[in-house]
């Protein structure tokens, strides 16, 4: 494949409105759309305002949507394109736009501070942590995350209810809450802080319908859905849904809370 | 902006006012809607004929053969199945078919799946219809409140689930009967129920629920080495819970089809042995 | 002028990767109201690109390991240009700072009794690299970036603000440290979304904005490396040293375009793979320098059996250092010897079967397969070198990170000099980031309490650095005979391509006075870099601004490189090919030409940067005692060993 000309549509504008601007565009082997939007702003828009940091697949600045869906303009390689198809690039819908195809992502941030941190174990200093490769697995993988917020674009939780943001942290968020339940050193509950409840009372994690769009978005491939999301709910129904359990805390509970 | 201004169409969702003027409910170039098209139209069939063979109460016994729909048929108006999986508990007040009792737990083990949540919530209530394409919903308050809050009863309905795999392994046994309850034989039918139970057991036991309940509600795996590896081997057969799923739904929806030939006399059961 | 919005903080920090954010957090712990400024979004920082892992001689995989090997290490890798007592202290903090991010909630790759799993890597003599998997940087910012979090959680218990103590200003760029005579009193700011400026007073500044890779056309570094710290120091200034050593990687991705200079990782060198020519040979066998002969193998066989008997067998010149490798890799491609698209060939496929290649090697083959659609299970892959890393810095005190001569200002990580000597081993630079991010954090914070009085912001200072940031918007209409503005996108891949040709990883005197005078016309119209629209996340007037950073940056290389007539670690000159003993203890400073701050000078010969020679400091008897005689003879001057 030689150089062609492609035809992008790329959305411009800001809070107060804008459109899609129709571009055409040298394409040369081997790019990505990035690639293509940094050419568009080397020769025809210059102060086009897009977000990006490694291209490579590492950071997760370049989030967008593109023909619809929600990539990493660095990783979307454009053979996976046919060279007469045009290319439509707009920002993130799920967020306030901010300009052309930068969103401002202040939800994300702010959710973040509403998990509480990892509690260290007491009595164990630093160099004594013992933990097992298999016990940190799981953590781990979803450690992977390079918060591209891709997964919480996609969520139609939020995407299609703007009202719900503040009662739902987003699946991003909520795996970060399984990531620090199933860390094998917090002492969340040692601190009276149960991660299993708040993920249900505090994060929304009720909201979640399991249809899996986070999981299917992810370009790390972390499964989202079934080891953090499912899981977490499991373990919320331990919490709150088994009779046994819930009749325990109701006996128990009750001369405490008098 | 030059090109392309229209003006914001401020509903809510993709439209909010804060979001990028974008009119489109989505983008998508793509054939989004064949997955859950098919899926609806899958789904659809089998509540079809389901509902018409659980109604049916007529050819389900064919020896040594029982439709996994009526097993186990505990009314007073099952068929006799000798040894079979039949035991009158409800007496003969019940007067429907003895398949509706029953067919609640699978029924309830599969609403309640969490592969199955998606399917339908995708391809039955659109919410969403495919990824990054706007839901028709106004609201949407997912699984917090009645009675989508049910949903979180899925374990019990697992255990519930154990019982019947039980009750159809039971099946497959006594499949190697002949018609004159002498063991040592084999038929067609027989391999049919052995395809069935491999696939129910394997769906079953690749059930999310399951794979909670055998290791993952644990915080140290390496304190509990077998369960760990039981939670690897669910955990194996999970990443395939879709495919386990749609297969063991056809093939139960086979295993009483193939009943159903037989009892109403369509063909008799080649034997192998 | 309109009104500057101001804002007081007890210590800035500028950059928010591993050493800014460490240095942040060491900050607000001991009281400072700490402020971090960053240009992208908080948690994006090029410290997640590193991959290989954290040095730090905790000796859980060896027990053999201890601090004074690692120093040892360490200069050996720097040829013993490193300010030793960095290295001193760099290698007995190490694993302090590993450990204290497993207190934060890190989660690293564990041994079989549960401890961090500690991995080799080149010039390491033990194993000694914390890491998880590939993606050792992601799980450090991530982890720091959420310790962050959670001291403005607690500042949220207790004053009901979350940013009350501690504030991350995400996507903006420091265009000026202001001054109050000799001392630092604020920075200048503005906001990448709005346009809008801002001032944060401030009697303390911490710079942690990496490197300079962005000069050069091929590189495994991010947009944001722009030496925006290094001019940042240099105008309020502060001297920069060494400023001549740049690391190149040997193995950068060469195909296709995008993806050109990201980084293939050492360990597929590790593993088994090996560098071919286009012929198909093997040709690091006729590049193993000869101080190098008796370590590493001579032929095919002996080299492939090194892999499965380490003891028994010389390792594969494959494996040499990274200097080497990139030289050689050059080398064969000047001969046209190299691949289709300019680089060499780095094969595993035919050394290990597909299904090893994907289990340990799984983001290398991501990489290819998603960016370059090539296989690396069933062809080779085309490397190259990429510009890496910058071992010169910002001239620090060792034990403070504080900047020379600027009180108040104080510099970490890779923007710091010194550290690294002449040549960076891998795995240090993330230990680098938090032991003197800490130090740099610590310091500010004392220096921050220490002061009676509050440096005053001037107001002229303000006024001048607003009129400089504006400037591209007025280009046009400055001096309209000059002819139409220049497009800032252009003249930064003509500076790119000048520092890749004429001062990249073999330099030549002639080519570099020609870079010089490249880079005064290209400074001089940069002058007149100008840009369309407005104020409003403006991509082409932030590279307009961010353009004098880069050519104040590559002018301070050139000279250095200019005036180094030896070849050491990350400087190779093809006119003095050797390593000259007299040059070890020869620092070079870079300064401010003209101090006044003004950058008026376009004077191609007297540029912007003058050098100053300075000798280093001897190394302690302690430490040299470290090393056998007869290696410290290979390095130092005859002098240095009887003082």
């Amino acid at each position: 494949m030689s150089g062609y000309t492609a035809r992008f549509r790329v959305w411009r504008g800001d809070v107060e409105g804008g459109g899609l601007a129709d571009f055409e565009v040298e394409v040369n082997e081997g790019e990505v759309v990035l690639d293509i939007i940094h050419r568009l702003q080397a020769t025809q828009a210059p102060d086009l305002a897009v977000r990006w940091n490694c291209k490579a697949g590492k950071c997760g600045s370049c989030s967008a949507e593109i023909n619809g869906r929600p990539r990493l303009m660095c990783m979307t390689r454009m053979s996976v394109f046919t060279q007469d198809e045009t290319i439509t690039v707009t920002p993130l819908r799920a967020f306030p736009v901010i300009r052309d195809l930068v969103t401002d992502v202040g939800f994300n941030y702010q959710k973040a501070r509403e998990v509480p941190a990892f509690v260290p174990p007491a009595g164990v200093g630093p160099g004594e942590y013992r933990m097992f490769q298999e016990d940190v697995d799981r953590s781990q993988e979803f450690r992977k995350c390079i918060e591209c917020f891709l997964c919480q674009d996609t969520c139609h939780v939020v995407r299609d209810h703007e009202e719900n943001k503040p009662a739902f942290a987003g699946p991003r968020f909520l795996m970060r809450v399984a990531e620090l339940d199933m860390h094998p050193l917090d002492a969340a509950d040692a601190s009276g802080l149960d991660r299993k409840r708040t993920a249900q009372d505090e994060h929304g994690l009720g909201y979640c319908n399991i249809t899996k769009c986070c999981t299917e978005v992810c370009p790390e491939g972390i499964h989202i859905t079934d080891n953090a999301l499912i899981p977490l709910k499991e373990r919320a129904v331990d919490r709150k849904y088994d009779p046994l359990v819930w009749l325990g805390s109701k006996i128990r509970r009750r001369p405490a809370a008098g | 902006m030059a090109t392309g201004t229209e003006p914001h169409p401020n509903s809510g969702g993709v439209r909010t006012r804060t979001r990028a003027a974008i009119s489109a409910p989505h983008l998508r170039t793509d054939r989004w809607w064949l997955a859950p098209a098919v899926t609806a139209a899958g789904l659809f069939a089998f509540v079809v004929y389901s509902t018409w063979r659980a109604f049916a109460n007529a050819h389900y016994y064919s020896a040594p053969y029982v439709s996994p729909f009526y097993s186990p048929c505990l009314a007073e108006n099952c068929k006799d199945m000798p040894s079979g999986p039949n035991a009158d508990l409800f007496g003969s007040w019940w007067a429907i078919s003895p398949a509706i009792i029953i067919l609640i737990f699978p029924l309830g083990f599969r609403l309640t799946c969490y592969y199955y949540r998606k399917a339908y919530y995708r391809s039955f209530w659109a919410s969403p219809p495919a990824c990054a394409v706007a839901e028709p919903h106004a609201k949407y308050t997912g699984e917090t409140r009645f009675p989508l809050i049910l949903q979180n009863i899925h374990r019990y309905f697992f255990y519930a689930a154990l019982l019947v795999a039980c009750v159809l392994t039971y099946d497959t046994v006594l499949s190697f009967r002949d018609t004159h309850e002498n063991w040592g034989h084999m038929g067609l039918g027989t391999l049919v129920f052995l395809v069935n139970i491999t696939l129910i057991w394997l769906y079953t036991l690749s059930c999310h629920s399951c794979r909670h309940i055998v290791g993952g509600k644990l915080k140290h795996f390496s304190k509990h080495p077998v369960r760990y590896k039981a939670w690897q081997f669910v955990g194996r057969l999970n990443a395939r819970h879709m495919l386990l799923a749609w297969a063991s739904l056809v093939s139960v929806a086979l295993a009483d089809f193939y009943v159903y030939l037989l009892a109403s006399g369509v063909f008799d059961d080649p034997r192998f042995f | 002028m309109a009104a500057v919005e101001r804002q007081q903080w007890d210590v800035v920090v500028v950059g928010a990767g591993g050493a800014g954010l460490r240095a942040a957090i060491e900050a607000r712990e001991r009281g400072a109201r700490t402020a971090v400024i960053c240009k992208s979004l908080f948690g994006k920082a090029h410290t997640v690109m590193a991959e290989g892992g954290i040095a730090a001689a905790m000796a859980n995989v060896n027990e053999h390991d201890n601090w004074q090997v690692h120093f040892r290490d360490t200069l050996r890798g720097g040829k013993f240009l490193n300010q030793w007592r960095m290295a001193e202290l760099h290698a007995k903090e190490a694993p302090d700072r590993v450990w204290e991010l497993e207190t934060w909630g890190a989660l690293f790759d564990r041994t079989k009794d549960g401890k961090i799993s500690q991995r080799n890597f080149g010039g390491h003599e033990y194993p000694r690299l914390a890491h998880v998997g590939d993606r050792t940087g992601l799980e450090l910012i991530r982890t720091l970036q959420q310790k962050i979090v959670s001291l403005q959680q607690e500042d949220h218990r207790e004053t009901g603000d979350y940013e009350s103590r501690l504030k991350v200003f995400q996507e903006c760029t420091v265009t000026r440290i202001l001054k109050d005579g000799t001392r630092v009193s604020g920075v200048f700011a503005y906001e990448r979304e709005t346009g809008r400026f801002f001032v944060l007073e401030a009697p303390a500044v911490v710079i942690a904005t990496g490197g300079i890779g962005k000069s050069f056309k091929v590189t495994s570094n991010s947009w944001e490396y722009t030496g925006d710290g290094h001019a940042l120091a240099l105008l309020a200034g502060a001297p920069l040293l060494n400023m001549e050593f740049v690391q190149f990687h040997p193995t950068g991705m060469v195909w296709p375009p995008s993806v050109k200079g990201i980084l293939v990782t050492e360990s597929v060198r590790g593993d088994g793979g090996v560098l071919r020519n286009s012929e198909g040979k093997r040709f690091m066998f006729d590049y193993v320098p000869d101080v190098f002969k008796e370590k590493y193998a001579e032929s095919e066989e002996e080299g492939d059996r090194w892999y499965e008997d380490p003891d028994h067998n010389r390792r594969p010149p494959e494996l040499l250092p990274r200097d080497e490798v990139a030289r050689a890799i050059n080398s064969e491609v000047k001969a046209g010897r190299g691949s289709p698209h300019g680089g060499v060939f780095l094969d595993v496929s035919t050394r290990m079967p597909a299904e090893v290649i994907r289990r340990r090697l799984p983001s290398m083959y991501h990489q290819f397969k998603e960016l370059a659609d090539v296989d690396i299970t069933a062809e080779a892959m085309e490397v190259g070198p990429t510009c890496h890393y910058v071992m010169g810095g910002v001239a620090v005190d060792s034990d403070t990170a504080a900047a020379r001569g600027v009180p108040g200002l104080f510099a970490a990580g890779e923007v710091a000099g010194g550290m690294h000597g002449s040549n960076r081993l891998g795995g240090n630079s993330l230990s680098d980031l938090l032991v003197f991010g800490r130090r740099a954090g610590w310091h500010a914070a004392e220096h921050a309490a220490g002061l009676g009085a509050r440096p005053a912001v001037d107001d002229g200072q303000v006024d001048t650095a607003a009129a400089e940031a504006l400037r591209p918007f007025s280009a046009e209409s400055e001096d309209p005979d000059a002819g139409p503005p220049e497009n800032p996108y252009t003249l930064h891949q003509e500076l790119q391509q000048s520092m890749n040709d004429l001062v990249g990883i073999i330099r030549r005197e002639g080519e570099m006075e020609q870079a010089l005078e490249r880079l005064a016309a290209l400074r001089v119209r940069a002058r007149r870099a100008g840009v369309e629209g407005h104020r409003q996340f403006n991509p082409g007037w932030h590279l307009a601004l961010d353009l004098r950073n880069m050519l104040l940056v590559s002018e301070c290389v050139a000279r250095a490189a200019l005036e180094r007539t030896e070849s050491r670690g990350g400087h190779t000159r093809e006119d003095h090919p050797a390593m000259d003993r007299r040059w070890r203890p020869v620092n070079l400073l870079c300064r401010l030409a003209d101090p006044t701050g003004g950058l008026a000078a376009t004077d191609p010969v007297r540029g912007q940067i003058t050098l100053v020679r300075e000798n280093t400091d001897p190394v302690r008897p302690d430490l040299l005692a470290l090393f056998e005689k007869e290696e410290l003879v290979k390095y130092l001057a005859e002098e240095e060993l009887y003082e």
